[in-house]
């Protein structure tokens, strides 16, 4: 049987390829998209792995509603990207310091 | 006492403001002249409802008069509370006449957002007595702040090129000082358990350090409304952008409110702390009466003169209330009402040249008597009031401060004094390269002389300073008690 | 009450005069604004006259008008004290003041401020009025400011000339250096007595002499003479002495009628009256006596050389009027201070006839002023020549001429006064009177007699001026010949102004000796034969020999200078003074309003805030990787704390 550890080690390395996904990445919007997908995916592992060593079904259950705000973030996040992309012709991240004070 | 009586005072703060709202609502560009006349009516009408408060004043008494109080906000104690005194009382008058003066002032020059700008004044007109009036803190603070928004609004819209900068200076400035205020308000209201009531501060106990610290936040909103040196460049620059009204209204009664809050709230309720800081106040006043007074002599902008010379006899005021000698109390309450109509005037004649060749500088003029006699003569009048002609009311001021303070201290008096021949030389001077010598400039020769609305004006207020002069009597009778009552209660100490 | 009616009406008459003729004027035209300005103040002179016979016959008047204000424990008021000397003050303001005004008829016939000008004057006697008839010094100061003001705006009178407005510009200021004196003294009146009132002062000055204050370095002031000076101050102002003086010969860029009625015969001597109303306190205050006679003396003798050399024939009438103003200030400070009024009166006739003769010899001229283009006047212009020549013999003090009572009067009390300063006094008066009689003389001999030196076309022209011009000349001859005569016994015995000013005897001693016995020993005496010698001289340089003057100036080069430059008070006054303080005020405004106040603190204060935001603002990338890199370091921060504390 594998033990919970080694799930738990697949969960982190996906949020900290995530995460410097979001911060290394300076070229590509969509990516840092995916990124926060995978982001999510990490927690989805850890609720999956730790509902089934605990013997609690909720936490599959919350994977399911996770899903669900996953897929409607996505496509919420691309119609937002597209729009960008029309209004400023162009999807690079360095672009975008319209935040600058 | 009747009803009438006893909401007196409101009907003096709330109907300019509502009037205010209501000229601001139904007028727009298209109908200036009903929006004219219809401040004009109003601001009479306050005038006239003012009145009363001088015919039925009791100058016996050194008690608030004419007092409404109603509890406001009762989870924090505040209370609607009015009431004036015999330092008061001249200050309201003061400010509903020059306001129904400023309105005619303003007939023909404002022709762009009429409306707008008459009933600014009028808004600022009723909170401005709302400062006279207030005997709660909160409330007096309400009035104090609410008060910069119209003047903010007029000096920023209808102002000159640099209008922006002279605002945010004047707003900044002034915002600075009250905050502190607002601070020691809420201690002193802490240690009342809880009271915003002036009258009660009054009576409150309080420790050396925390009179020094009350009286020093106190002073930081006052000076700066006086203004004193060296706090007081906000003033050259606003007066400069502001139009003729906003100048007129700016030295005559805004100046008066820091004047009066040390009257209100410094000198009563940290009485030992401005006896201790006394001298200091003295040297500031006096380094205001002599410093003032020589930048005054290079100023090349009239109006940039008339408002150092403001500040030189602004000097004079609060040198009359740190010296504590009756006299010389009287006398700075005497200088304070006197300044508001000879400034204002001032201020006025520079309007009148300005509204005919746009520039406020001396060296455009010269030889002004020749073509405007009449105007020359009201100028004439005015800057020798303004140097302390007997006769006028600036002489009447100027001369009780000197004598009173005389009896505290020689050199305070001699360096005082010193106004009689720095103030005539840069009014007069002014007045030289203004009004006297050959034509230069070809477009002055070409200047009509003051018509009948500004005739009227000018002789208004050159009235109120000959009767002023003449017989200051009714006046100080007024003042007497109050002022009395003031050092005796300042001559007890809290410690 | 209705003597106080009447008292009152005797300044009012010349105010409502002088609003009618100054605001109605253009309405009423030239004629009606002359006439109720001369009905106003002929209505004043009458009844001055009145009062003046009811007083002398013992009716002196002190009393209350009106509260002016009450302040303190103090009340201000508004009163009169009609005694001998206010009443004689009365007497020669509006005599004066009435023949200006009808001599003013003709010599500003042409002016188009015609009727602006009767009002000043007419507003002129009525503030001069003020002055006198006061009892208290708040009054004082009204009139003393109000005469003031008025002669401010009759120097600059013909505003469009640059050196009239200079000239009433420097005259104000002057004088406000002597008031800047006269109220503190007023204040130290106020500090010590508690009252302002003539008759409360006085009688408790006595009981004030040993009282002191501490002055700088620690010296002990007396009152008494702190107050003196203070008041001299103001009085030195306002009658023009040393080194308060500056502005009188300027003035003469007024009118000449004003010249002869403010600036020589009413208006400067205000300050002469002021010390002679104060007597009593000066009696108590040795030190302040001192200063007056040294101040009085300078001025006298200083003043009548810088005469000797002028051409304008009104500036050597002003400059004697300075001389003279000093031989007043000189009896006030011997203690002789009838005498000083005395002195006082009778030049206030013929100085005032002097410039009203000079102004007939302008219009004569067609507004010529400079003596070196006349000569020979005296065949066209009769009248002005030997009324002048009246003038100009009272002034020299000349037997039987007023002059020669009043000065002879001066000179003896000076003589006889032992105070310190007294020597130098007597020297100096002594020496005055030949310089006087010198320059008086200079003054007609070049005026009336010698050659013709003006160019063809004016002479074509000369003629005597009008009846209204010369009237006034022959009726303010009268009392310059008749005037010291008539009034030296009373004067010198005191019984003339009774307990009005102090009246010191031993000062004054034995010249009871009447008019006659004056006379009578004239001729024993060395006045009299120093004014000969005067006049021998300016007979002998500008008739006999005309070509010494110009050989002496060349010879004594340094002298001349320094006279013409009127030692340097001026140009020292201007550097000083004027230019001084507006550097001073370009510095302050420079360095103090605009550089430190604006620059570095208000200004500063925004500009340092802007470099800090401008600086900060640099963590603001605006890139959203950015934020959240921060937001996750500072997660980790908290949770390390949290985790680790």
């Amino acid at each position: 049987m594998i033990p919970l550890s080694h799930y738990l080690v697949v969960g982190a390395l996906l949020f900290a390829i995530s995460v410097v996904g979001i911060f290394i990445n300076r070229k590509n919007l969509v990516i840092i998209l995916m990124a926060i997908e995978l982001l999510l995916l990490a927690a989805n592992m850890n609720f999956v792995a730790f509902s089934y060593y605990l013997g609690d079904l909720s936490g599959q259950v919350f994977v399911f509603f996770i899903l669900t705000v996953a897929a409607a973030e996505a496509a919420v996040g691309l119609a937002i990207l597209i729009v960008l992309f029309r209004t400023r012709r162009s999807i690079n991240v360095q672009d975008l310091d319209r935040l600058q004070g | 006492m009747n009803w009438f009586d006893q909401h007196l005072l409101s009907v003096l703060i709330w109907f300019p403001v509502l009037a205010g709202i209501f000229v601001l609502a139904t007028g727009n560009d298209r109908n200036a002249a009903t929006a004219r006349r219809m401040a004009l009516g109003f601001s009479v009408t306050i005038f006239v409802l003012s009145l009363p408060l001088w015919t039925r004043f009791d100058t016996q008494t050194a008690a608030m008069q004419f007092v409404e109080k109603t509890p406001w906000i009762d989870r924090f104690n505040v209370h609607y509370s009015l009431g004036i005194d015999g330092i008061a009382m001249p200050l309201v008058l003061l400010t509903t006449f020059l306001t129904v003066i400023v309105i005619i002032s303003s007939w023909r020059v404002i022709d762009r957002r009429v409306a707008q700008y008459f009933a600014a004044f009028l808004i600022m007109e009723g909170l401005m007595i709302g400062v006279f009036c207030a005997l709660d803190a909160v409330l007096f603070y309400l009035f104090w702040e609410a008060m910069l928004i119209p003047m903010f609004l007029i000096i920023g819209i209808w102002g000159g090129p640099n209008r922006v900068y002279a605002a945010i200076k004047f707003f900044l400035y002034t915002l600075l000082g009250s905050l502190l205020m607002l601070v020691a308000l809420i201690y002193l209201s802490v240690v009342a358990q809880g009271s915003f009531d002036i009258l009660e501060f009054h009576q409150l106990p309080l420790g050396a350090t925390a009179q020094a610290l009350i009286f020093l936040a106190f002073f930081a909103a006052f000076a700066v409304k006086v203004p004193m040196v060296p706090v007081h460049t906000w003033l050259p620059d606003a007066h400069v952008e502001a139009p003729t009204g906003g100048s007129v209204i700016l030295a005559a009664i805004t100046l008066k409110m820091g004047a009066y809050g040390f009257l209100r709230l410094s000198i009563p309720i940290t009485p030992d702390a401005a006896h201790q800081f006394a001298p200091w106040v003295i040297s500031l006043s006096l380094i205001a009466v002599v410093y003032i007074a020589l930048v005054a002599l290079v100023q090349k902008d009239m109006k940039k003169l008339i408002a150092y010379s403001s500040i030189s006899h602004m000097g004079f005021v609060t040198l009359g209330f740190f010296v504590f000698e009756t006299m010389a109390m009287e006398g700075a309450v005497v200088q304070m009402i006197s300044h508001g109509f000879i400034s204002g005037a001032l201020f006025l004649c520079v309007g009148v040249l300005y509204d005919r060749l746009h520039s406020r500088e001396i060296a455009t003029y010269g030889g002004v008597a020749k073509v405007m006699p009449v105007f020359t003569f009201f100028l004439v009048f005015f800057a020798m009031s303004n140097a302390g002609l007997p006769g006028t009311s600036g002489f009447v001021g100027e001369f009780l401060v000197i004598l009173g303070t005389f009896s505290v201290n020689g050199w305070y008096a001699a360096a005082a004094a010193l106004t009689l021949v720095f103030g005539a030389a840069y009014t007069l001077w002014m007045v030289k390269r203004v009004v006297f010598g050959a034509l230069t400039n070809s477009a002055v020769e070409d200047m009509n002389d003051v018509d009948s609305r500004e005739f009227l004006i000018l002789t208004l207020v050159a009235i109120a300073v000959l009767a002023l002069g003449l017989w200051p009597a009714p006046l100080l009778e007024v003042v007497h008690a109050s002022v009395d009552n003031l050092l005796i209660h300042a001559a007890v100490s809290k410690l | 009450m209705t003597k106080e009616l009447l008292y009152l009406a005797i300044p009012l008459s010349c105010l409502f005069a002088a609003l009618i003729a100054g605001f109605f004027g253009a309405k009423i035209g030239r004629s009606a604004a002359h006439r109720v300005a001369i009905a106003g103040v002929g209505l004043s002179f009458l009844l001055s006259l009145v009062v003046a016979v009811d007083v002398f016959s013992g009716n002196v008047f002190n009393g209350t008008i009106y509260t002016w204000a009450t302040s303190g424990s103090i009340r201000f008021e508004i009163g009169f004290l009609l005694d001998q000397l206010s009443v004689v003050m009365m007497v020669v303001v509006t005599f004066v003041s009435l023949m200006v005004h009808i001599y003013t008829i003709g010599y500003m016939a042409d002016d188009p401020g015609y009727t602006r000008f009767f009002s000043y004057i007419a507003l002129f006697t009525f503030a001069m009025l003020i002055l006198v008839m006061s009892n208290n010094f708040l009054q004082l100061f009204f009139g003393w400011e109000g005469v003031g003001l008025v002669s401010y705006l009759l120097i600059g009178f013909w505003y469009e000339r640059e050196s009239a407005v200079r000239a009433n510009l420097k005259a104000f200021l002057v004088n406000r250096v002597g008031d800047f004196g006269l109220v503190l003294g007023i204040g130290a009146v106020l500090a010590l007595f508690g009252s302002l009132d003539y008759a409360t002062v006085f009688s408790a000055a006595p009981g004030k002499v040993n009282e002191v204050i501490m002055g700088p370095l620690g010296y002990e002031w007396h009152w008494l003479t702190l107050i003196c000076l203070l008041l001299f101050v103001g009085a030195m102002g306002k009658s023009a002495q040393v080194p308060l003086h500056v502005w009188l010969p300027d003035s003469m860029e007024g009118p000449t009628p004003i010249s002869a009625l403010i600036h020589a015969a009413t208006m400067v001597t205000a300050g002469i009256f002021l010390v002679a109303r104060m007597s009593p306190l000066f009696e108590l205050s040795v030190t302040a006596l001192s200063v007056v006679l040294v101040i009085g003396a300078l001025t006298a003798l200083l003043m009548a050389l810088v005469a000797l050399i002028q051409n304008d024939i009104k500036r050597v009438v002003a400059y004697s009027t300075l001389s003279q103003l000093g031989y007043m200030t000189v009896a006030l400070g011997a203690s002789a201070y009838s005498v000083a009024i005395f002195h006082l009166a009778t030049h206030a006739f013929f100085k005032a006839l002097l410039f009203l003769a000079a102004g007939s010899v302008i219009i004569a001229m067609h507004h010529e002023q400079d003596m070196r283009k006349m000569g020979g006047l005296r065949k066209a212009l009769p009248i002005t020549y030997l009324t002048c020549l009246i003038g100009s013999l009272a002034l020299a003090g000349v037997p039987p001429f007023s002059g020669f009572f009043s000065k002879d009067a001066i000179i003896e009390a000076v003589h006889r006064a032992s105070i310190p300063g007294a020597g130098f006094a007597y020297f100096a008066v002594l020496l005055g009177v030949i310089i006087t009689a010198f320059y008086s003389f200079r003054l007609v001999f070049m005026t009336f007699h010698g050659k013709p030196r003006m160019d063809q076309e004016v002479r074509s022209h000369l003629r005597e001026p009008p009846w209204v011009v010369t009237v006034p000349l022959i009726l303010l001859a009268i009392p310059s010949v008749i005037a010291g005569g008539a009034l030296v016994a009373p004067a010198l015995t005191g019984t003339l102004f009774g307990a009005a000013v102090a009246f010191v005897d031993h000062e004054q001693g034995d010249m009871s000796t009447g008019a006659f016995g004056m006379l009578a020993h004239a001729p024993f005496a060395l006045p009299f034969w120093l004014s000969l010698a005067g006049i021998g001289g300016a007979w002998v340089f500008y008739v006999a020999r005309p070509k010494w003057p110009g050989q002496f100036a060349k010879r004594f080069k340094t002298v001349y200078w320094i006279l013409d430059s009127k030692y340097g008070f001026d140009s020292l006054y201007q550097r000083i003074f004027t230019d001084g303080s507006v550097a001073v005020g370009h510095a302050f405004w420079e360095w103090g309003d605009r550089r430190l106040i604006d620059g570095i603190l208000v200004n500063g204060t925004a500009a340092t805030v802007g470099r800090l935001a401008t600086w900060l603002r640099q963590i603001q990338s605006g890139l959203v990787y950015h934020y959240a890199f921060a937001m996750i370091i500072g997660l980790v921060l908290f949770i390390s704390w949290f985790l680790f504390r």
